[in-house]
């Protein structure tokens, strides 16, 4: 009996879903399902990992330091990071962050429209995108409540590896220390020409200009070359110190310039005394003007430092240095002291 | 705060409702879909350990005279090519250990990317709309192979020259052009002019690598089109993926992922010992040693080469075909046709022309199981006959009886392998097909009369 009269309600519940799924079945909503595992403990122990990947990516830099480089610690130091890191991160994705399940519409790639995709898709206002994308975006960290702690502990993973990943580029080259201020100069060094012969006071007239080299330096280090020049002694006014380092007249400057290491290779020397300025060297890149006859002071131009001056003896009629450059040759670095 | 974020990057990208699809992106949950974010991962560990090689990396073929921390070398004459990795690897602090993570990770390359094909081939998502992205896949492949025999070549050991060896006599024995192929790439006659060496290390360092990238960004954006695939599986349709969304469990899945490859790639760069080139030696022409192997992806093509009888295909007095031919250009080219073929070839077969989305189970399709397990199976066995040298040093069977066992085994495996297959899917698929049969259920029938009978355990 309830059967007979239950027919016709089923019959009207049955139409009017099915009425209710052609009216809003379109839109119908896609199945999703979210769950928040808000588990204190699990953050704490993804805090945990990343603070020890953090500290297993310093131990890499401290092996790499101090151990010479031992490949085998090495690779366990970095591996163990590594794999810090990655267990974290799928701890935090099973047990941190929300648990969902989301179904999505695929597009449609078949020539005929299927059911309900006839119609374009309403494009959401700017606004709304934006809203959405924020929305979408917080989402992903719903309910997760050490959110200081895992950030720091974040901080401290990041820190610790790209310590170890940047390390090794230290090994690119050697530590700069005093690199950059050996030189081959000595008290008795010999000045050769480019093809090795002696450099001979005799063979400099005033106003002459010679590239020399420290005698068996490698003709490339930047310290070896230096510029032979020869003047008037009378016109020499060299710092008292230096009084003997340009016997005749003699002078020898460092052939790189102080600016941007290009080589000084413009002797500037005045015909007409009177109307000109006095005899300079001159660098063609960027015009660094230094006065010979002070030393290498910089008188014009970019240059900061003054070119170094190397002192000079003469023995037997050749030319040799009577000591060191008097300053660190090529441009500036932190550090280098003023000449 | 992330609000003000996206507002800033919307006004200058207009990337807003982009982003947004793209945070709730839905991943399917299936363990065999990490194979290709393996692949991916290991790529970005090549480049990026690649890149600090090149830094140390001189390719050169002038020589010097040895004089590294590697005493039994001292004195020797080697290549600049050959002393710059002894020395990155003695002398360059962490040089050692990136240069075997380096080596490590494209093993693990080729190995994921096969693994991939493999899950891409059993499970029918290959077909339509994904052939194209198949052929993306498989084309990536041939590319990884051949970039990372330009790597190990580039060290120029003895391993590396022997490989090269080979790889211009196969150069060499292309029908007809063979010979002007080899002297175009070499510079000339082997081992080649230094010019080659050039060519080796621009090819290795940019070309291959930039084209495996594009490729790769391709394959991603044909795989995010139409979203990713499925199994079948509850609420799960043609028309739509369930799964978990990018943001931010499967991100922070994924990023774990990447950081546990790189994890297992530098324990084994660390402590896994791989290509001891200082050990090898530098290589001459007249230099070469016994039990020599090539990494793995290419044993395959070393195995070909073994099986293959001595035949040159003459013509009237002309060798159309010398016999490198076979096993270095033509097998490989009949694997890898095979496969870019198969997705047309069985939708002739089939004619099925629909779109898939719903991944088959192995079982499922039988005959491609079966044809795909014996194409595998061949390989495979093809990859063990090139080790036969090693086979007989370490347990003393005979290489010629191996090799003529192997020569059968070549046809017998693939046959049996297809027979053994398509029985076991049939019977899987019979099993699951009917509700009372596989499982522990009973089936409980009424017949016409009223009465019940219990048929089936």
């Amino acid at each position: 009996m309830t059967r007979v009269l239950l027919a016709p309600l089923r019959w009207a519940w049955r139409l009017a879903l099915a009425a209710f799924l052609l009216i809003f079945g379109r839109g119908r909503k896609l199945e999703r399902e979210r769950e928040l595992p808000a588990s204190s403990r699990a953050e704490l122990a993804v805090a945990v990992l990343l603070a020890a990947a953090g500290l297993a990516g310093l131990a890499f830099v401290l092996v790499y330091a101090l151990d010479d480089g031992d490949t085998q610690l090495l690779g366990a130091a970095i591996a163990l990071a590594l794999g810090l890191v990655g267990a974290a991160l799928v701890l935090a994705a099973a047990r941190v962050v929300p648990q969902e399940r989301l179904e999505e519409e695929r597009p449609r790639f078949a020539l005929e429209p299927g059911p309900g995709q006839q119609e374009e898709e309403e494009r959401p206002s700017r606004e709304q995108a934006v809203e959405e994308t924020a929305l979408a975006a917080r989402e992903g960290v719903d309910g997760v409540t050490r959110r200081r702690l895992l950030k720091t502990a974040g901080g401290v993973a990041g820190l610790g590896v790209g310590a170890a990943a940047l390390t090794p580029l230290a090994s690119l080259g050697p530590r700069v220390g005093e690199l950059l201020r050996e030189s081959p100069w000595k008290d008795g060094t010999a000045l050769v020409e480019e093809n090795g012969l002696a450099v001979r006071a005799g063979d400099l007239e005033t106003g002459s200009f010679l590239t020399a080299f420290a005698e068996g330096a490698d003709h490339r280090d930047l310290a070896a070359s230096v510029v032979v020049v020869r003047v008037d002694p009378g016109e020499l006014e060299l710092p008292p110190e230096r009084a003997d380092w340009a016997p005749q007249g003699l002078l020898a400057f460092s052939k790189i310039c102080t600016h941007a290491q290009c080589a000084v290779s413009l002797f500037r020397y005045p015909l007409y005394a009177e109307r000109s300025p006095g005899p300079a060297l001159v660098c063609p890149c960027h015009y660094s003007t230094f006065d010979v006859l002070k030393g290498g002071e910089r008188i014009f131009g970019p240059a900061v430092r003054s070119l170094p001056q190397l002192p000079l003896k003469i023995e037997a009629g050749r030319l040799h240095a009577a000591g060191d450059l008097s300053g660190a040759v090529g441009a500036s670095w932190g550090g280098v002291e003023d000449s | 705060m992330i609000r003000r974020l996206a507002a800033y990057l919307d006004q200058r990208s207009g990337g807003a409702s982009v982003t947004a699809k793209a945070l709730r992106y839905v991943f399917p949950d299936h363990w065999t879909f990490l194979f290709g974010e393996i692949a991916l991962y290991s790529f970005v560990v090549l480049v990026a350990t690649g890149v600090y090689l090149a830094l140390f990396f001189e390719p050169s073929t002038s020589q010097i005279v040895y004089h590294g921390s590697y005493v039994p070398l001292h004195g020797q004459e080697v290549s600049k090519a050959y002393a710059s990795a002894v020395d990155l690897s003695f002398d360059v602090r962490a040089g050692l250990l990136i240069r075997q993570a380096h080596h490590w990770a494209a093993l693990v390359f080729v190995a994921a990317i096969v693994v991939h094909l493999m899950r891409i081939f059993f499970t029918g998502a290959f077909r339509k709309p994904r052939d194209l992205n198949y052929y993306v896949g498989l084309t990536m492949l041939v590319l990884a192979v051949v970039e990372g025999y330009a790597g190990y070549s580039l060290l120029d050991d003895l391993l590396s020259g022997m490989g090269l060896a080979i790889g211009n006599a196969v150069a060499l024995s292309v029908p007809f052009v063979g010979g002007q192929l080899g002297t175009l790439i070499w510079g000339g006659r082997f081992p080649g002019t230094d010019a080659f060496m050039s060519r080796l290390f621009i090819a290795h360092v940019l070309i291959f690598p930039v084209t495996i990238a594009a490729l790769m960004a391709l394959h991603l954006a044909l795989i995010t089109a139409p979203r990713h695939t499925q199994f079948r599986g509850r609420g799960r349709r043609e028309g739509n993926v369930v799964g978990t969304p990018l943001w931010l469990g499967y991100a922070l899945r994924s990023l774990g992922l990447f950081f546990v490859v790189a994890a297992v790639l530098f324990a084994l760069g660390g402590l896994v010992q791989i290509n001891p080139i200082w050990q090898w030696g530098p290589y001459e022409p007249y230099l070469g040693t016994n039990g020599a192997q090539p990494d793995w992806y290419l044993g395959w093509l070393i195995g070909a080469l073994r099986l293959m009888p001595h035949f040159d295909l003459v013509v009237g007095g002309y060798t159309v075909v010398p016999n490198p031919f076979w096993g270095g250009i033509l097998f490989p080219a009949a694997v890898f046709g095979f496969l870019y073929l198969w997705p047309a070839v069985e939708r002739r077969w089939s004619g099925d022309r629909a779109q898939h989305n719903l991944l088959d189970r192995p079982r499922d399709n039988p005959r491609r199981t079966a044809i795909g397990a014996a194409l595998f199976a061949w390989v495979a066995t093809i990859f063990f006959a090139g080790s036969a040298d090693r086979a007989f040093v370490q347990l003393g069977v005979p290489y010629e009886g191996q090799l003529w066992g192997y020569r059968v085994a070549v046809f017998a495996i693939p046959v049996c392998v297809y027979l053994v297959t398509r029985r076991v899917c049939e019977r899987l698929r019979r099993g699951d097909a009917h509700p009372g049969r596989g499982s522990g259920a009973a089936l409980v029938s009424r017949d016409p009369a009223g009465g019940f009978s219990v048929r089936g355990r």
